[in-house]
């Protein structure tokens, strides 16, 4: 999987990046290179999140999408992203970010596999396959609510309707 | 055509005898016709200027912000525990089964995100961004034009700095290298008297003036009742290679390095004729036991010069001090930490290795305002009984830190080039772990 962020920036291209996302400065980078970053347990997933669907290569405007998911939500903002279909850092979309770091395969639904799989990633090697089993089947129990054992993003958003979305998966910028 | 010929020469000569006698005569005897002193006194009145005026227009386009941080974002120092525990509070505790939500990636993306934006290691990796602009295109990042004075001045300055002040210091460093050869090699044929030692010394600290000089440095020292004894080793925050011309300009050192070929290889073999270096040879360095086993030796001989040593192991863009290696600090010997801080208004001293060799970092440096610095000599540490080689660094670290006001990180410098040890992820893992089941089992982690 490639890392490299290809930089083909314009002026003009800045400008449009900038009203699509509410960014206004680029950086380059080569992922694996940041510690912090390599020794995140859902470091990979995260990075895997950059990438468009069976691509390697992510160029600045989806990086710079990407990272619009984590903008804090500002009520003046509503007014003025009219045009747009829905700002990419609103809490739904917010959500729709989580929910893709444990849709391995996206389809849409996080299957039992898939939610072991993530939960492997985040608690190493400390907790036995039994114990998290049980603990992925408890999860999907409380949120399945049609049945089908698994988790659809409707079903997602039920379950975390009482947390800060808007605050945790939020970044402040300084300038 | 000969007149030609002779005139040049003769202007030449006159350069020469002119830099002999104003710069280098001085130098040599440690004392300064205060040249040095007014250009730089003209230098900073002139950037003082030029950034009021840069200030001036950037506050009609914008508010200043007032902090003066130079990070991007705002980083929320919750620990993991604390984090985890505000994303549950939104439902009850199940019984059984290990703790468990759908919301605890939040906080891994959240800090992995962030440390994608702006992270601690990397940044340290490259140049330090300026508040504002010096007047070198080098720094210049955002360059907007401001105003014709602005502009005239600094076309001056490029026309001052390369055809006045980089030839200049070009030939002082030639002279300062080659009389460091020179000196040292005929200092070294002479037979074992005191006198030996005391005209090795003087040998070295006059050609490392020559070489200061050489970058126009104006240092600082501070604290020189610490200064470092014989028979100890001083270890220092690692910039760039000019540390060594810095701390040499005050005083004896006993170098710590790998046999070069080339110029280095001439340097080194004359300096270890006069006074005894460490070289090793490269398969030594492999060797951990054999290289500490020398370094102990040269420490024991009272008779031999402090060993410096910059245990970061690599360049660091001095705005902060990384992971000391605990090799140096296993030897147990006395340690004399030296913090070095450069003044970035005036050029920035960091060696960035991957993107500059050696050569052309020399003449970046060679064509900068000048290189202005502070140097402060900490008392001496020793290692306490009970405290292992890594706690020991890291005290000495911190120490050092705080002096120079650098910012004090657990990272190892290593990570410029190489990839972060598994055994950190291992670490948070054990942490999250301990959240999701260790309140069920009852056991403590």
């Amino acid at each position: 999987m490639g890392s490299r962020a290809s930089t083909l920036l314009r002026d003009e291209e800045i400008e449009e990046i900038k009203k699509e996302t509410g960014f206004s400065n680029p950086q380059s980078l080569d992922f694996q290179k940041i510690p912090e970053l390599a020794i995140n347990p859902l470091g990979d997933r995260i990075i895997n999140a950059f990438f468009p669907v069976g691509e390697d290569q992510v160029n600045f405007r989806g990086f710079m999408q990407t990272l619009a998911h984590f903008r804090p939500i500002e009520d003046n903002e509503k007014s003025k992203n009219a045009a747009v279909s829905e700002p990419l850092n609103s809490r739904t979309n917010k959500l729709l970010f989580a929910f893709r770091l444990y849709d391995l395969d996206r389809d849409d639904k996080i299957s039992r596999d898939e939610l072991l799989q993530v939960l492997r990633m985040m608690v190493g090697v400390n907790i036995s396959d039994d114990q998290l089993g049980s603990i992925a089947d408890r999860t999907i129990q409380e949120a399945d609510t049609n049945g089908d054992n698994s988790i659809s993003f409707t079903e997602f958003i039920k379950v975390l309707e009482k947390v800060d979305v808007e605050q945790k998966m939020s970044i402040r910028f300084l300038h | 055509m000969d007149d030609f010929w002779i005139l040049a020469l003769w202007a030449l000569k006159t350069w020469f005898y002119l830099i002999v006698c104003l710069i280098m005569v001085p130098a040599m005897f440690g004392f300064s016709l205060g040249v040095s002193e007014t250009y730089m006194t003209i230098l900073v009145k002139t950037l003082e200027w030029a950034t009021l005026k840069i200030q001036k227009v950037y506050a009609e386009e914008r508010t200043l912000n007032a902090s003066s941080s130079s990070s991007l974002i705002e980083r929320e120092d919750g620990s993991m525990e604390e984090e985890l525990e505000e994303l549950r509070r939104s439902r009850p505790k199940p019984p059984v089964g290990g703790d468990f939500t759908l919301s605890d990636s939040f906080y891994f993306t959240r800090r992995g995100i962030e440390s994608i934006v702006e992270d601690e290691v990397t940044q340290r990796f490259s140049s330090e961004e300026l508040v504002s602009w010096n007047l070198l295109t080098r720094t210049n990042v955002d360059f907007q034009y401001i105003s014709l004075r602005l502009t005239l001045l600094y076309g001056l300055g490029i026309v001052v700095r390369y055809c006045i002040l980089a030839p200049l210091r070009i030939t002082l460093a030639c002279i300062g290298l080659s009389w460091l050869v020179i000196g040292t090699s005929a200092v070294g044929l002479l037979p074992n008297w005191r006198m030996k030692f005391w005209l090795s010394e003087w040998v070295h600290v006059m050609c490392y003036r020559i070489c200061a000089r050489g970058l126009s440095a104006t240092i600082h020292y501070h604290n020189r009742e610490n200064k470092p004894q014989k028979g100890s080793i001083c270890v220092a925050n690692h910039t760039s290679p000019i540390d060594i011309v810095i701390l040499c300009n005050d005083g004896c050192y006993a170098m710590v390095g790998q046999v070069h070929g080339g110029l280095m290889g001439i340097l080194q073999r004359a300096m270890v004729r006069s006074c005894p270096h460490v070289w090793f040879e490269r398969a030594e360095m492999k060797d951990r036991h054999l290289v500490t086993k020398r370094l102990r030796d040269h420490v024991k001989d009272k008779t031999k010069l402090p060993i410096l040593i910059f245990p970061e192991g690599t360049c660091v863009n001095n705005t902060s001090v990384m992971m000391f290696k605990k090799g140096s600090f296993e030897i147990g010997a006395t340690i004399y930490p030296v913090a070095i801080k450069y003044d970035p208004k005036f050029g920035d001293a960091f060696w960035n290795s991957s993107k500059y060799s050696m050569v052309s970092y020399l003449l970046r440096m060679m064509t900068s305002w000048a290189l202005v610095l502070n140097v402060w000599y900490l008392p001496a540490m020793h290692q306490q009984t009970g405290e292992d080689a890594v706690q020991f660094a890291n005290r000495v670290k911190s120490a050092i830190a705080h002096k120079g006001g650098l910012l004090d990180l657990q990272w190892d410098g290593g990570l410029k080039r190489g990839k972060v040890k598994e055994s950190f992820k291992e670490e948070q893992q054990k942490q999250y772990s301990s959240m999701v089941v260790g309140n069920d089992s009852g056991s403590s982690d």
